[in-house]
């Protein structure tokens, strides 16, 4: 083989592999506010997007990085902003806006465990159902999850991807244990990385309406400055963008916001499965405490004990039905998590009582261990 | 007579403002003032936050974008970053740019960024039916101050000007020519530039204030507002009670977007 053909390894943290994964996703707008752990992503922007012609800002506060970023999509540039806990709470609003205008960026939460300014430097998967519920209001959002930094790269780049796809924010969870690991990272060659781009009117500017009715329930909206000139807000509208209170199209909107990510499941979810087809005993688990579990499921397996585990890459929509699958299977599913059982509520809802769940929480700033799980296992058994 | 017709969104009328509020006479000044810069309404986008002044956006056949309240700043900064070639015009009002988003409006001002901001300053919340602003003025009534506002109020523009912007201005919708001609100069200029637009809210503001009839305030802005050249004339004695209209600032600084292309430039030529 020759020198060509080696993959291209490099050695970073997650979070500057999300900082690359971007790049590589053709992300050309940054905004953000700094805030542990998540800083790294806007110093590693900084240098690299000006350098590459894109536009890096550090705004006053989170509030503000999201209006921007939202702002900036909306001229055409795929846009990113990165934060963590306080500065995704402050984000919700304008997530929520982004929901609802359906304006494609990507949020980075690099998660530290709270309430509050908690614990800034110690990891905790404390904001999975904050991901999913934060901003208010009916809405439905793609939220992805990395457990390595090659996740971090990667899952960055299906992030833009699923954005200018259905046109939504999507949220990247990376706990502070990946934003901070430095380890192997292989990037793939440029051209073999699948890009997506939004759609682009194939109608003149006078039969042009951003929200007009689409068979895939998509809508088409033109960048800013391109001639098509409409209006964008965050009441509820009609499809030409502008405010209305007739209560069946409001329904119709707030059902389709909803629909467009439900009715494409299958298409947005994503797992990977270690020994699950004759496992006894399931175990749920992702970002970093995947990786224990990994561990915890081959020195199980080295003893004798069947356990499998279900690990998704995709936090929201939720995996039900693979969930429900594994519980008809095994004895009982463990949920080991950095929080007191977040996920573990989905896991026990979808799952219909076919397994008990057993929560397995830590909220002490440590992350959880395979000897945890492994322990766990054992008691069960 | 002048054609608004070819800026307005016509399907979007009748308007949703209260008949004698001052928010239509400050959209007619910006139209006038947008066919004598001869911008381009493609390459022009209109952003805002939340209010009745916000609502502005929905009459203007442009690029128009209303944000969350407060936020108008950040977007417009988003968007005029990410495109430096379009017009980027913000339309608030009092509380959305000065109270919840206070600390956009510094910011941005600090920055210099191009964008021109029109601020309706009515000194009430009228959206949300009369709450106190943070340019009510002492002493009046509003429905969350039923016995008098006791809190010092904001002065915008001289606000704008400590926090670094290149252009301020003030303007009335009684005098709507002068009004016209300042958004007029805002547009032109390259840079944070503001007009704060003083504008009757006979609903919410007058109402409560013994000015119910939209007459009435507007009497009160002939008899209040002062214009530059008058001003100077004036003893400090007759400048008590009165409020300077006019350019009050106007200074050539760099400029966010620009300073911005240079250091791109700098760094891809090595
Ligand atoms: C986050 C948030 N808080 C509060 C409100 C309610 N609200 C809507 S408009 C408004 C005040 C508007 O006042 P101003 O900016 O002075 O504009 P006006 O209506 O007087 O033109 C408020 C408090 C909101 N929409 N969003
Ligand atoms: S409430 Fe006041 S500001 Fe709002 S439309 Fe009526 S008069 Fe104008």
């Amino acid at each position: 083989m020759g020198k060509d053909n080696f993959p291209n390894v490099r050695m970073m943290q997650g979070n500057q592999a999300c900082a690359e994964g971007a790049l590589a996703a053709g992300c050309r707008f940054f905004a953000g506010y700094p805030i542990t752990p998540s800083s790294e992503i806007a110093e590693h922007l900084s240098v690299a997007l000006p350098r590459a012609g894109g536009k890096f800002i550090q705004m006053e506060d989170e509030i503000a990085a999201m209006g921007a970023t939202i702002g900036a999509s909306l001229t055409g540039l795929k846009s990113l902003t990165a934060t963590s806990g306080p500065g995704f709470s402050l984000k919700q609003e304008n997530i929520g806006y982004a929901c609802m205008t359906e304006v494609p960026c990507v949020i980075i939460n690099v998660m530290r465990g709270g309430p509050s300014t908690g614990m800034p430097t110690l990891p905790a998967q404390m904001d999975v159902q904050q991901a999913r519920w934060g901003t208010h209001g009916d809405h439905s959002i793609i939220v992805l999850v990395a457990a390595t930094a090659q996740d971090a790269y990667e899952q960055t780049i299906r992030a833009f991807n699923l954005a200018e796809k259905y046109m939504t924010p999507v949220i990247l969870l990376l706990d502070e244990i990946v934003g901070h690991t430095t380890e192997k990272v292989v990037i793939p060659d440029a051209s073999k990385i699948e890009l997506i781009d939004r759609k682009k009117p194939d109608v003149p500017p006078e039969e042009y309406k951003p929200y007009a009715e689409t068979e895939d329930l998509i809508p088409v909206l033109a960048n800013f400055g391109t001639g098509y000139k409409y209006n964008v807000t965050g009441l509820c509208h009609n499809e030409t963008g502008f405010p209305i209170n007739d209560n069946a199209m409001i329904e119709k909107l707030i059902v389709r916001l909803t629909k467009k990510i439900v009715s494409n499941r299958d298409d947005i979810i994503s797992n990977r499965t270690m020994s699950l087809d004759d496992a006894e005993i399931g175990i749920f688990a992702y970002g970093s405490v995947a990786r224990s579990a990994q561990s915890a499921v081959t020195r199980c397996r080295a003893e004798g004990i069947k356990v499998g585990l279900l690990e998704p890459t995709v936090l929201w929509p939720f995996p039900k039905d693979e969930v429900l699958e594994m519980a008809k299977k095994v004895k009982a599913i463990i949920v080991p998590e950095m929080n007191l059982g977040q996920m573990a509520r989905e896991v026990e809802l979808a799952s219909r009582c076919e397994a008990p769940i057993l929560k397995l929480g830590r909220v002490d700033g440590n992350p959880i261990l395979p000897d945890q799980i492994v322990k766990m296992v054992k008691e069960v058994v | 007579m002048f054609n608004y017709l070819e800026y307005v969104r016509e399907e979007n009328f009748p308007h949703i403002w209260c008949s004698g509020c001052g928010d239509g006479i400050v959209l007619k000044a910006l139209i006038r003032a947008m066919e004598a810069t001869g911008m381009s309404r493609d390459e022009a986008v209109m952003v805002s936050g939340i209010g009745c002044s916000s609502r502005t956006p929905g009459y203007v056949d442009i690029n128009t974008l209303h944000t969350t309240h407060g936020r108008a700043i950040p977007f417009a900064t988003g968007v005029k970053h990410a495109n430096p070639g379009l017009k980027v015009i913000v339309v608030t009002g009092d509380g959305d740019a000065t109270a919840i988003g206070g600390n956009h409006f510094i910011h941005a001002a600090r920055r210099n960024i191009d964008l021109t901001v029109l601020l309706y300053n009515n000194y009430i919340y009228g959206m949300t039916g009369g709450q106190c602003s943070p340019t009510t003025p002492i002493g009046y009534k509003a429905s969350t101050a039923q016995f008098g506002n006791i809190e010092p109020t904001f002065n915008i523009s001289g606000l704008a000007i400590a926090a670094g912007a290149s252009f301020v201005a003030r303007a009335d919708v009684y005098n709507a020519k002068q009004c016209e001609k300042m958004i007029g100069l805002a547009l032109e200029k390259k840079g944070f530039s503001l007009v704060e637009i003083l504008t009757p809210c006979p609903t919410a503001f007058g109402r409560r204030n013994k000015m119910a009839s939209p007459v009435k305030l507007m009497e009160w802005l002939r008899d209040h507002v002062v214009s530059g050249a008058k001003w100077e004339k004036l003893s400090e004695e007759d400048r008590e009670g009165k409020i300077r209209s006019g350019i009050l600032i106007d200074v050539d600084k760099p400029e966010y977007t620009e300073e911005y292309k240079k250091l791109t430039e700098k760094l891809r030529a090595v």
